[in-house]
């Protein structure tokens, strides 16, 4: 269950990064760099959880149907 | 032919009523099917129901308002999604889990089950039918600009609210949940296409997005970070904080949560729904190409929809609107029925002990068009812009979070009196800062001040009171899994 501790991190990246990322400058992509990086972070926010869902042994074995 | 944009909108609305009743149609419709679908419902219509609840006015028009609006700031709504999928991959199986047990039906009926209080319930009913009227409030504004737009005037907002009561009032009378995830089907897909379209081609047709950004950051210095405005990191940071923790705690999302297959699904949902949120980038971009289309509207809600007209023909006028009609109709018809739900299940009921379930049925439907009434007879008579309205809600709604997530996660954190004056305090707090037009406080977003001190209330008073404590928390129905 240790995974589900890697949850923390989008909350982190979100509200403490963005302390470091309000900027116009540099453009990413054609995006204001604090639009980029918060963009970022929703696919960031995925990725953690997908890491998280695989490894979760509560989603192992058969789904719980009724 | 500026007729071509109502008549399109017309077309849209049928299509949505007919799918509606394509949906009721050889059902026999008892209450629990009507609010929870018997429970049937797999991924993909969960997954549907739940986008629904996100893609509304609030983000198509009112997402686009604020980035013409206010720039920077509009950011809140594209993080606190992600963040409530987060928590919900932890909240929401042990919520369904206990929900499924003991065959609870709406929101308040988990309070009541889990604190044993039947006061308390009704206290979690009313509170929750006072957040839901300003959300749908901001639901029947975005439909009336909508029609008195794409009319080009010759309907006026007031009548296209009215027209709005009816569609949504007579789609829920018809159909029920099950009909909300047909159209809901029907809306992701138009409104996926046409939010697509206009975000890319409006921004092109103002020289592209490095150039649009660069134009608008020359114009308006500050304007898309932080800092410019009273809104600074601190409000970003609590505002983000209390609408991602709020996110579950609206009736109708609550209720939603009844209605998936299984637990699995809610995990499930925190690797992609995450993902969804970024469409909501180009409704953005639709907003900050507005600045440079259509400069100095004084109603920012109008900014999506003026600079369309200005931009198109009116049949494409037409497909917008349509969109945004659906964009109101599925979410505002779930809020109906969670609204109409909470008075008759959870305060008409129990108030009336040898009520019949068709009686409790009937109260129901009924109140489904007293509601849209009452909600009329407000959005006709306010001017406020759409995200405030829904930033109001929450703040009511999220004064349900403290005694929800204390319950859920340990067994003697809150008991009933703790929840019943923590949940007193929020509200009151939310009511005066309401009153009194009170929106930022010491940089931080005043409903966010509002949930801490409930918490610590409940916190306080349920250590104070250990009598009152009950009983049986979610985790003993757990599954060794989780």
């Amino acid at each position: 269950m240790a995974i589900r501790w890697l949850a923390i991190l989008p909350p982190l990246v979100f509200l403490v990064g963005v302390f470091f990322a309000n900027s116009v400058t540099p453009y990413v992509m054609g995006l204001p760099f604090l639009w980029f990086y918060i963009s970022a972070c929703v696919v960031f926010t995925a990725l953690v959880m997908i890491v998280v869902y695989l490894l979760d042994p509560a989603n192992k074995g058969p789904e719980l149907q009724d | 032919m500026h007729s071509a944009a109502l008549v399109i909108i017309f077309l849209t609305v049928v299509i949505a009523l007919a799918l509606g009743l394509m949906a009721a149609r050889g059902k026999q419709m008892n209450l629990e099917q009507w609010t929870v679908a018997g429970r049937s419902f797999g991924a993909l219509f969960v997954f549907l129901l739940m986008a629904g609840d996100i893609y509304t006015t609030f983000t198509f028009l009112g997402g686009s308002g604020w980035s013409y609006g206010v720039g920077g700031p509009t950011l809140y709504i594209l993080s606190y999604g992600s963040l409530a999928y987060v928590l919900a991959y932890f909240m929401l199986p042990r919520i369904w889990r206990y929900a499924k047990t003991h065959n609870l039906i709406s929101q308040p009926d988990y309070f009541h089950q889990r604190f044993q209080s039947k006061a308390l319930a009704m206290l979690v009913a009313l509170v929750g039918v006072v957040a839901i009227i300003p959300y749908l409030q901001s639901q029947f504004t975005g439909l009336g600009l909508i029609v008195e737009i794409a009319s080009y005037g010759s309907i006026s907002g007031v009548w296209g609210m009215v027209i709005a009561m009816f569609v949504i009032a007579v789609y829920v009378t018809l159909s029920g949940v099950r009909g909300s995830a047909w159209t809901a089907a029907l809306k992701d897909i138009v409104l996926l296409a046409v939010v697509l379209f206009i975000g890319i081609a409006l921004p092109l047709h103002v020289g592209g997005f490095s150039a649009m950004f660069h134009k608008i950051d020359a114009l308006k210095p500050g304007f898309l970070t932080f800092g410019s405005t009273a809104m600074g990191i601190p409000w970003f940071v609590s505002t983000v904080l209390m609408t991602a923790v709020g996110f579950y705690m609206w009736p109708h999302a609550f209720g939603a949560v009844y209605t998936a297959k299984n637990e699995r699904v809610f995990r499930n949902n925190a690797m992609f729904l995450p993902l969804y949120q970024l469409i909501l980038l180009f409704v953005f971009f639709v907003g900050f190409a507005a600045i440079l289309i259509v400069p100095g509207l004084t109603n920012s809600n109008l900014a999506l929809m003026s600079a369309v007209t200005k931009v198109y023909a009116p049949w494409f006028v037409g497909v917008v609107g349509g969109a945004g009609m659906l964009a109101a109709l599925v979410p505002g018809s779930l809020m109906l029925i969670g609204a109409s739900t909470l008075l008759s299940e959870n305060i008409y009921r129990p108030l009336s002990r040898n009520a019949t379930p068709a009686q409790v049925q009937l109260v129901a439907r009924v109140l489904v068009w007293v509601i849209a009434a009452i909600t009329l007879f407000f959005s006709a008579n306010s001017n406020a812009t759409i995200v405030a309205l829904l930033l109001m809600g929450y703040n009511f709604v999220t004064q349900f979070f403290p005694a929800v997530i204390l319950g859920v996660f340990t067994q003697r954190g809150a008991n009933r009196t703790g929840a019943v004056c923590g949940i007193l305090v929020g509200v009151i707090m939310v009511a005066i800062f309401a009153l009194t037009g009170t929106s930022i406080i010491w940089g931080l977003n005043a409903g966010f001040l509002a949930v801490i001190a409930n918490a610590i209330v409940v916190l306080a008073v349920s250590a104070a009171t250990p009598g009152a404590a009950v009983i049986e928390a979610p985790a003993t129905a757990a599954t060794p899994a989780d």
